[in-house]
């Protein structure tokens, strides 16, 4: 790796921890935690489940649970197709509605999409322009036949937080099972699962500087909650998840969520004192256009549009920076983020998004400057674009005729 | 995903626009083409100026192009391309051959796709106006 480059898009995947790296390396040797924790007859067997019910407390106290609530998986997208398809098969004779939203990751849209196909209605709400989905929405849109609501914590495009403690009591009341998708939370926002009224919540462990590979899903005990399996093989999880245990990957994520339990205050003060510098370097650029709002937002995100650039160049013109976009001109659909669109931006605007994600190792440094070149290689594109011509010489450009091919 | 001579027509031509035929010519002039073409909407615009002499050959262009890194780098292979052709040599250029000289993947065709439409839009208005 050419180590002038600067690494933010920590929202995409986080590097390890060194520390957690330390810690997987003692379960894979013939002389470390090796073994298989579902071998009840040795000592092999004995360590490696008491190392997996280590790191199990450490992912339970971090989201203030009981260890037993928590369900190992292979990551954040099956914690999502289980906690959704798992729920809605298994309570299907209460109903068949489901309640989602527009700008949820494709973990959840995709198992939504699934479910239509078994027969389930699904409403796909709309946020509001900031990313965010309240209880009036949803309230809206609840009917009878509503048996699961799958809303994520942290939107992983704009860092627009929802109010899940007040989706909950609404949830909880009205008797629908409340799944949170709270990949993009652990050690950014504090969650307190004894006090929130969410019954299903996703982990993540690469997001949160643990290993990929490896999740987890919360099930509540109090009011139980029960789910229809999508994988057998064995019966381990109570149930819920076969396969063998990855001791090493659990071990990482463990590892890491109880470094994120420690130290996720100073992290985030740090990455907001960034974050701000970041800003003030940058928004003095014209036509640029944050994407969410800073009141409800983690600042580990910034999701800005920079009118009448597209993103694709922007990122190629940013090419010592990893950063990712929201538009997806690189998909053969040429379709912009569709996150954005469900926030109404204007095509231009949603095509010319950048996503610039900090993390745990981003340095002063390195952001001012990121900030610099930033503001070099967006005037140089607008000087090669034609609508930054339009826009300076006062055409309005809705409505000039385009010819589309 | 970019190849590398994608790579190297976008960095030249962002690093020294003047020098890569950036920019623009007066719309009215009575030698100057201008074909416009693409939309906001889908991820790109390219904006091809032609200058014509008395013997229909093509003596200069300027263009402005928002798009990708591939659809900058079409616009600045079709220039080299278009100077010094006669405007028939002009109407034969094909989006392949811009497509074969910049290694496109399918899903970046579009981006030459776009640069021939251009071109014949800059012709077709030109002609107009001798008409």
């Amino acid at each position: 790796m050419k180590n002038n480059l600067v690494y933010f898009d920590y929202a995409a995947t986080c590097p390890v921890d060194p520390r957690v790296a330390d810690k997987m390396k003692d379960c894979l040797l013939i002389d470390g935690t090796f073994g298989n924790p579902a071998s009840r007859s040795h000592e092999f067997g004995w360590k490696a489940d008491e190392a997996v019910e280590k790191a199990r407390l450490h992912v339970a106290n971090l989201v203030n649970a009981d260890s037993r609530e928590i369900v190992w998986t292979s990551g954040a997208t099956e914690s999502d197709n289980l906690a959704i398809k798992g729920a809605a098969r298994f309570y299907k004779d209460k109903g068949n509605h489901i309640i989602t939203s527009k700008i949820e990751h494709k973990a959840v849209l995709d198992p939504c999409r699934q479910l239509e196909r078994e027969g389930f209605e699904v409403t796909y709400l709309d946020p509001d322009e900031n990313g965010v989905i309240t209880v009036e929405n949803i309230q809206k849109h609840v009917k009878d036949s509503t048996i699961l609501l799958s809303i994520m914590h942290i939107n992983n495009e704009l860092g627009a937080v929802n109010d899940i403690e007040a989706i909950g009591k609404f949830t909880r009341e009205n008797k629908i099972i409340f799944h949170v998708d709270a990949a993009q939370s652990t050690g950014k926002l504090p969650i307190d699962l004894s006090n929130l009224e969410v019954d299903l919540m996703s982990f993540s462990g690469h997001k949160t500087y643990g290993p990929k590979g490896i999740g987890a899903l919360y099930v509540r005990r109090k009011p139980r909650v029960r789910l229809e399996a999508l994988i057998h093989g064995g019966g381990h999880e109570r149930g819920f998840r076969a396969g063998t245990l990855p001791t090493h990957q659990i071990v990482g994520m463990g590892e890491a969520f109880r470094i994120a339990a420690e130290e996720m205050t100073n992290d985030n003060k740090k990455i907001a004192e960034l974050s701000k510098i970041f800003w003030k370097e940058i928004s003095g650029i014209e036509e640029i256009y944050l994407n969410g709002s800073f009141d409800n937002k983690v600042p580990n995100i910034t999701n800005v549009s920079f009118a009448y650039i597209e993103g694709e160049s922007l990122i190629m013109a940013l090419k010592d920076v990893a950063v990712s976009s929201g538009s997806a001109c690189t998909s053969a659909s040429l379709e912009p983020s569709y996150v954005l669109r469900a926030l109404g931006r204007a095509d231009e605007l949603a095509h010319s998004s950048i996503r610039f994600s900090f993390g745990r190792f981003t340095t002063e440094k390195e952001v001012k400057m990121v900030a610099e070149t930033t503001k070099k290689v967006v005037h140089q594109l607008r000087e090669l674009s034609p609508l930054w011509d339009m826009f300076k010489d006062g055409v309005d450009l809705e409505k000039v005729e385009w010819v589309t091919h | 995903m970019y190849s590398r001579k994608v790579i190297q027509k976008f960095e030249e031509t962002l690093n020294n626009p003047s020098a890569h035929n950036v920019g623009r010519m007066d719309v009215n002039a009575k030698n100057v083409g201008t074909g416009m073409v693409g939309a906001p909407a889908c991820g790109d615009v390219m904006r091809l100026q032609i200058e014509v002499n008395d013997q229909n050959v093509i003596t200069d262009c300027k263009f402005k192009t928002y798009g990708c890194g591939s659809a900058i780098a079409s616009s600045q292979q079709m220039i080299e391309m278009l100077i010094g052709k006669t405007l028939e040599e002009a109407k034969n250029i094909k989006d392949r051959e811009i497509a074969d000289l910049l290694e496109l993947p399918s899903i970046k065709v579009h981006c030459s796709v776009l640069a021939e439409d251009s071109i014949k839009k800059a012709i077709a208005d030109y002609e107009s106006k001798k008409a």
